[in-house]
């Protein structure tokens, strides 16, 4: 359990000449869950994004180096080809393109053509959506196209099923969910993360989605930098005093 | 960014059809058009004299038209360079691939036409030049009486008929095109689908386009009796030239009273043929036209597909996709015409543009000021790949009847790098995202193409990307 699976090492992100990220370090074991929590505009999803490989975020200095190799001048699809999953605060719609073809091609493009076959990929397809509550005939619809924002996050998390990751980057999946939707969230989150041994980048403002995925990990994002580190009681802590303490001793 | 916005200027620059044959013809005019030269290939045809006279007067219109005096630039078209007449074969129309000379057949082959003839087509003709040089109809339709011939041994075998209908729906006065079309016309389809008899089945017409600045100016009249369907597919090609080509066809559709035609086409002339083509239907009691439109190549294209709904309870479909690449003008559109009472239609529009190119929905929706109870819609959606290419729509709502109801949306879009983020993130290459966004916009056209077209339109898309990435 304790080989790295990325290690960010003084990581320098600027989005639209804006610098956001100012040396930021990150190591995640195989397998580990780690939280990141942080105030609004901290550079959380910057992070995300930048470790998916996003062309508007530019790595001006230090590195991502992901199963031994540094990713930082890769594609986004090559990374996920290398195991790497982002699920989105905000799913983008793609209209025209159903959820089904859509998933086959991108469960093709990551496992690999000739490991996926139609009948049997359907088979899991369905099995998949079952467990997340998601009605089969979505599969027909268009990608993210007039879902509500739950039924979207589900979605993700049924990507993050079919396509099995080792790392997945869970951008605020919380967020825009009621209780219950939460819970079935949550809950196919901890299942298919322990089901592929996929090690996770939680990404919330809040204690509630912790509290089903359980990191071994918290870290406290405040200016573009990790300033605390610890267990799961940082997060407890954090629940408590809100982000004032932090701000006022980091950012002030 | 900028690795990303090449692989966008790319696409579209990849045309496979460009290839093509030395010419061996039995006949080929000399450059420009003059009456002698109708009248000769009149005579070559063995056509009746009311024709040559049909000709001749159509040639004085479109000497006496002008030039459009809207829309895209035409001062391109030189008619004086253009070949208009060559006749690649002594032969008729034949009705076996093996008697088609070995060359031109070996095109074809290389087009995929007689594969597709096989495996999902009731009936073929295909068009090389000027004239039709292949057709063939299932035995068990033309047991029940349908009639599906090259126009030019309709003339021959069906005078009466043709006689008839000719011009009946496009007048020779229309516009310059029309007329040219009418003076000098070779090839194209003439189907007759009798009363109640229903093509399950599409027939297809394949124009080919080889010779240079070569004018190519099919003629089609297709004529559904009472409760009769028949659904025609067509598609084109033509080698890539420096001179550039003319195409000007003239299409016309007559649906009797509970009628249905559906008239298909996947336009993909290379980028140096001027496609102005005039295309409009007669819709009676109840009957139903629809055109599915879809425009990939050529340098310029005119053309807006009409239908007039003439009788109760008519309905008019006309759903196109135009896709406008550098260097290209995709001017496009639909005509709805409400003349009776009950009379409903629907237009959708689709059109991308990129690299510098223009996309133009021009349409109108005419309703009579007598008919009642009119329904009609309207919505176009583009698709903008850069900065620098246009799309612009130009809708013309004539209506003078309060009780009608006539709606009308437009949307314009850029290709988000955020959905390009998305599809990556998800292990799809840039160009195969791009073309996954690309078919996704063009679905709602897609899903109204038989399968196999359907397929085909997929693959000149993906195609498109894939010449793309380096």
């Amino acid at each position: 359990m304790s080989t790295p699976l990325i290690e960010i090492k003084d990581l320098h992100v600027s989005v639209e000449g804006k610098q956001i990220l100012q040396g930021l370090n990150l190591t995640i074991n195989e397998g580990e869950i780690h939280a990141v929590m942080g105030p609004n505009g901290a550079g959380k999803s910057t992070l995300s994004n930048t470790i998916m490989g996003h062309y508007n975020y530019k790595v001006q200095s230090g590195s991502i180096i992901y199963k031994g190799q540094d990713i930082k001048d890769m594609t986004a699809d090559q990374r996920a080809r290398l195991g790497i999953f982002l699920a989105f605060q905000y799913p983008t719609a793609i209209p025209g393109v159903s959820l089904g073809n859509f998933l086959l091609a991108c469960t093709r493009s990551v496992r690999g053509e000739d490991s996926v076959k139609p009948l049997p990929f359907r088979k899991e397809l369905f099995a998949k959506m079952k467990e997340l509550g998601i009605p089969q005939e979505f599969a027909k619809r268009y990608v993210n196209e007039g879902f509500s924002g739950g039924e979207k996050k589900r979605l993700e998390i049924l990507q993050m099923a079919m396509l099995r990751p080792s790392l997945a980057l869970l951008d605020e999946t919380d967020s825009g969910l009621d209780i219950d939707a939460l819970k079935v969230v949550a809950e196919g989150i901890s299942r298919e993360l322990a089901a592929n041994n996929t090690a996770a980048l939680v990404i919330t403002h809040y204690q509630r989605l912790l509290d089903y995925v359980k990191p071994q990990h918290i870290h406290i994002l405040a200016g573009g930098r990790i300033v605390e580190s610890g267990g799961p009681e940082l997060a407890l802590q954090l629940e408590k005093t809100g982000y004032d303490d932090i701000i006022n001793k980091y950012l002030k | 960014m900028s690795e990303k916005n090449q692989e966008i200027k790319d696409i579209g620059n990849s045309y496979k059809y460009g290839f093509a044959d030395a010419e061996d013809y039995v006949y080929k005019s000399g450059t420009g058009l003059s009456p002698r030269l109708i009248t000769e290939m009149s005579r070559m045809k063995g056509e009746p004299d009311w024709m040559l006279h049909n000709r001749l007067k159509a040639y004085e219109v479109f000497m006496s038209k002008p030039m459009p005096s809207w829309g895209p630039d035409l001062s391109g078209v030189r008619f004086d360079d253009i070949h208009y007449y060559v006749r690649p074969s002594e032969r008729p129309a034949v009705t076996s691939w093996d008697d088609v000379p070995e060359y031109i057949k070996n095109t074809f082959d290389r087009l995929g036409v007689p594969e597709a003839e096989r495996k999902h087509l009731a009936g073929l003709t295909a068009q090389y030049e000027s004239e039709v040089v292949y057709h063939s109809i299932k035995s068990n339709l033309e047991e029940k009486g349908v009639i599906f011939l090259d126009m030019d041994s309709a003339l021959r075998e069906h005078p009466d008929l043709v006689k008839k209908y000719f011009g009946t729906v496009i007048p020779m006065t229309d516009n310059k095109f029309a007329a040219l079309n009418t003076s000098v016309w070779s090839g194209g389809s003439f189907i007759y689908v009798p009363k109640g008899v229903k093509v399950d089945i599409p027939l297809q017409a394949y124009f080919r386009i080889n010779a240079q600045a070569m004018g190519q100016f099919e003629r089609t009249l297709i004529i559904a009796d009472e409760g009769a369907f028949v659904h025609y597919v067509e598609g084109c090609t033509a080698p890539i030239y420096s001179q550039d080509s003319l195409h000007s066809a003239v299409v016309e559709l007559i649906a009797m009273e509970g009628a249905r035609i559906r008239y298909s086409t996947i336009q993909n002339w290379s980028t140096n043929v001027f496609n102005l083509v005039t295309k409009r239907a007669h819709a009676y009691k109840n009957a139903t036209v629809e055109w599915i439109d879809g425009n990939i190549g050529s340098k310029i294209s005119m053309k807006y597909p009409a239908i007039y709904l003439l009788g109760e309870g008519a309905h008019g479909e006309v759903i196109s996709v135009a896709f406008a690449g550098k260097g290209q003008i995709q001017d496009t559109g639909a005509k709805i015409v409400h003349a009776a009472d009950n009379t409903t239609s629907n237009v959708l529009s689709k059109s991308i543009s990129k690299g510098g190119g223009q996309a133009s929905y021009r349409g109108l929706v005419k309703v009579s000021g007598d008919a009642e109870n009119v329904k009609g819609n309207v919505r176009c959606d583009a698709l903008l790949l850069d900065g620098i290419s246009r799309s612009d729509t130009y809708p013309t709502m004539l209506v003078s009847n309060p009780k009608v109801r006539i709606g009308h949306e437009a949307t314009v879009s850029k290709v988000g790098d955020e959905q390009i983020f998305y599809l990556m993130s998800r292990g799809l290459s840039e160009s195969d995202a791009l073309a996954m966004i690309i078919n996704g916009f063009f679905e709602p056209f897609a899903k109204e193409l038989p399968m196999e077209y359907a397929v085909e339109l997929n693959r000149l898309i993906k195609m498109e990307m894939e010449g793309s990435v380096g």
